[in-house]
């Protein structure tokens, strides 16, 4: 086993750490307070990160990526996440799930997404339907050679700001161990069809700036060209790149629990209480200690399963396991800054507060934790089912 | 034309300095390591002039231990074309380094040497002012602004009090000072290319140069720690304290 990072990985982690203390951070204060990334400086934090070529640098060569590999990439997310999401986000990593576009759909959504012409998001979840997404009620209805989709999404990231959204409807039905399920089918939808409207979604605690939006579908026709993948097959398409999308989680909450933890170090090392360094005491120095072990725990865990998709074997439960120890870490970690900072840790002068309310929806979206142990346990028991 | 660019592998800018228990030095071991920042100001101002068309090729040049190649290959992927690495594990002095790149200016007959006026480990500045002496080129030190103007460089130096513009004949050795360019990060698809770029490994004792130190370090101390400051009452008291105390006025 080889825990020596290679050259160009520690280039790309000092470029990358560059590109965020240049481009991004001194960004992060007034975004946060406005709650708002203006679209000048998103189109050029766009452009600057085209042409530092890390704009799509999850993407393979043959769609015009850089084709890194996912140690290299997992890198990447960990340095990126050292800046609030509203930020980094527009160092876009289009969705993988792309790769699955065909024929005229390549030179239509996946290229331009790659080279930064067009922005997609992913809109599967809904109002009745989170983690039990399966149980969606937005129809696809066969009409001619088109589908009329009714029905409407909630918390879809920046939709507002998207070209196109990845949207799942349910096309049929099948019979599963006596029950009947939804036969999903994923959809190119553009965001001026007719028939679909966009609309703002209610503020959120995490990464302000950041939007979520609510998608409502009004007999909204799409052509069959539009299918992503094959019809009745959404989940074919969605569920590798679900799956290696939560290693990428897992990074990025790594890294912004590492920043917890260097901003923590050098508070306890400077701020002095009864004449001394407040990390002068084991009550702070021991917490130092368990943060710094568990992240590194949770960092070593993102690069085994980011290890194991450059080798063709990661599992659901690789991906699961990194990404809920990682995000659960990062609780831990922004709470303890929070404590070690005390009353400033609360302060908006400062951004720990930040950090602690931006790590909280680690643990919620790409797969709640209680999903995660769902998928880890599934699959460590699935050799004594019979 | 080409250029060559010495660059030195310091000390992060942004680390903590250490003093080893001993006082034999500092510490370096785990200790992040990086491009002198007046280094990565020369390699950015050749890219420029490359960019520009003023220039051909760059070559990047490191003397030091096994690591210096990482530092040469951050050059590389901030684009420069090749590099040298001269393997020592010495102790360097200026003139040490200053003797060994006038060997290499001899090969390689560039038309500029661009180099940062001081490293931020020794702040010695001296290496490109002993280097100039050695190969009797013309020197712009401190510069703030470079334009080659035929085979004339006009440099804007920061002297004490203000600007000073002077022409000087190439090839000519420039040493850079903070205010001449803001440094690239290198972008993903030149760390990739930087691979394949090669870089040439040579000793001092290839270019015959004798790079034993010629002084002894005999201890290295931390600067006495700065004692809190008082408030005084009154401004006769402010001057009682600097005269009698003090011993200022
Ligand atoms: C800011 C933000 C951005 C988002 N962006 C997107 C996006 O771009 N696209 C998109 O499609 N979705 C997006 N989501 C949705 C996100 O993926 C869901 O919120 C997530 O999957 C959880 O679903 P839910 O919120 O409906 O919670 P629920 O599924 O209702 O869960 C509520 C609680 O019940 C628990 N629970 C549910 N089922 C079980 C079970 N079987 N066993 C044990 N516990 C269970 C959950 O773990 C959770 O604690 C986003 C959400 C947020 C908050």
């Amino acid at each position: 086993m080889n825990f020596q990072l290679s050259e160009e990985q520690e280039m790309l982690i000092n470029s990358v750490q560059a590109f965020v203390k240049k481009e991004l951070l001194p960004h992060e204060d007034e975004v946060d307070r406005q709650d708002n990334v203006s679209p000048e400086l998103a189109s050029d934090i766009r452009q600057k990160a085209i042409k530092a070529g890390l704009y799509a640098f999850n993407m393979p060569i043959e769609s015009g990526g850089p084709g890194l590999d996912f140690i290299s990439q997992a890198l990447i997310e960990r340095e990126l996440s050292k800046c609030s999401w509203a930020l980094h986000v527009n160092v876009a990593r289009p969705s993988k799930i792309l790769m699955a576009c065909k024929g005229k759909q390549i030179e239509e959504y996946l290229k331009p997404c790659v080279a930064g012409n067009k922005i997609d998001c992913f809109a599967l979840t809904e109002p009745g339907s989170g983690s039990d997404a399966n149980a969606m009620n937005t129809k696809a209805s066969k009409d001619g050679d088109d589908f009329i989709l009714n029905g409407s999404k909630h918390f879809i990231s920046h939709a507002g700001y998207a070209d196109f959204a990845i949207v799942f409807a349910v096309t049929g039905t099948y019979e599963h161990k006596g029950r009947s399920r939804n036969e999903v089918t994923a959809f190119l939808v553009d965001s001026n069809s007719a028939g679909l409207t966009i609309r703002r979604g209610p503020n959120c605690t995490s990464n302000r700036g950041y939007h979520t939006f609510e998608l409502f579908f009004d007999d909204c026709r799409v052509s069959s060209q539009k299918v992503l993948g094959e019809t009745g097959k959404g989940w074919d398409v969605a569920n590798d790149w679900l799956t290696a999308g939560r290693v990428m989680v897992a990074a990025n909450c790594v890294g912004q629990a590492q920043r917890a933890l260097d901003a923590s170090l050098s508070w306890s090392a400077n701020r002095k209480q009864f004449g001394k360094s407040i990390g002068m005491n084991q009550g702070i120095s021991f917490k130092l200690a368990d943060m710094a072990t568990e992240i590194r725990a949770a960092d070593l865990l993102t690069l085994y399963a980011a290890e194991k998709m450059d080798l063709g074997s990661l599992s659901d439960a690789d991906a699961g396991m990194a990404k809920l120890f990682a995000s659960e870490v990062l609780g831990r970690a922004v709470d303890e800054a929070v404590q070690i900072y005390g009353g400033m840790g609360l302060m908006d002068q400062i951004p720990i507060e930040r950090m602690w309310r931006n790590a909280r929806i680690e643990r919620i979206w790409e797969g709640t934790s209680e999903i995660q142990r769902h998928i880890i346990s599934r699959e460590l028991l699935a050799p004594y089912q019979n | 034309m080409k250029i060559l660019v010495p660059v030195k592998r310091v000390i992060d800018p942004y680390v903590n300095i250490r003093v080893k228990s001993d006082q034999t030095g500092v510490e370096t071991d785990n200790v992040k390591m990086s491009m002198n920042p007046f280094c990565e100001i020369a390699i950015e101002e050749a890219i420029r002039l490359k960019e520009a068309g003023k220039a051909e090729e760059i070559i990047a040049i490191s003397i030091g231990n096994q690591q210096c190649q990482e530092t040469i290959r951050t050059a590389l992927a901030m684009g420069a074309d090749r590099g040298i690495h001269v393997l020592t594990d010495e102790i360097l002095e200026p003139l040490a380094l200053a003797k060994v790149l006038a060997k290499i200016y001899e090969e390689e007959k560039p038309g500029l040497v661009i180099m940062g006026k001081q490293a931020i480990d020794g702040d010695n500045n001296q290496t490109g002012q002993m280097f100039a002496a050695l190969t009797d080129l013309a020197q712009g030190t401190f510069a703030s602004k470079i334009d080659i103007e035929g085979d004339m460089a006009v440099v804007t130096r920061e002297v004490d009090g203000g600007l000073q513009t002077i022409k000087i004949n190439m090839p000519a050795v420039i040493t850079t000072d903070l205010r001449l360019n803001e440094p690239r990060y290198a972008s993903l698809p030149n760390i990739m290319k930087a691979k394949k770029k090669s870089i040439e490994q040579k000793s001092p004792a290839d270019y015959g140069v004798d790079i034993a130190p010629r002084l002894k370090v005999l201890k290295v101390m931390e600067p006495p720690k700065r004692q809190a400051g008082i408030k005084v009452e009154s401004v006769s008291e402010l001057v009682d304290k600097l005269k009698n105390e003090a011993g200022v006025i």
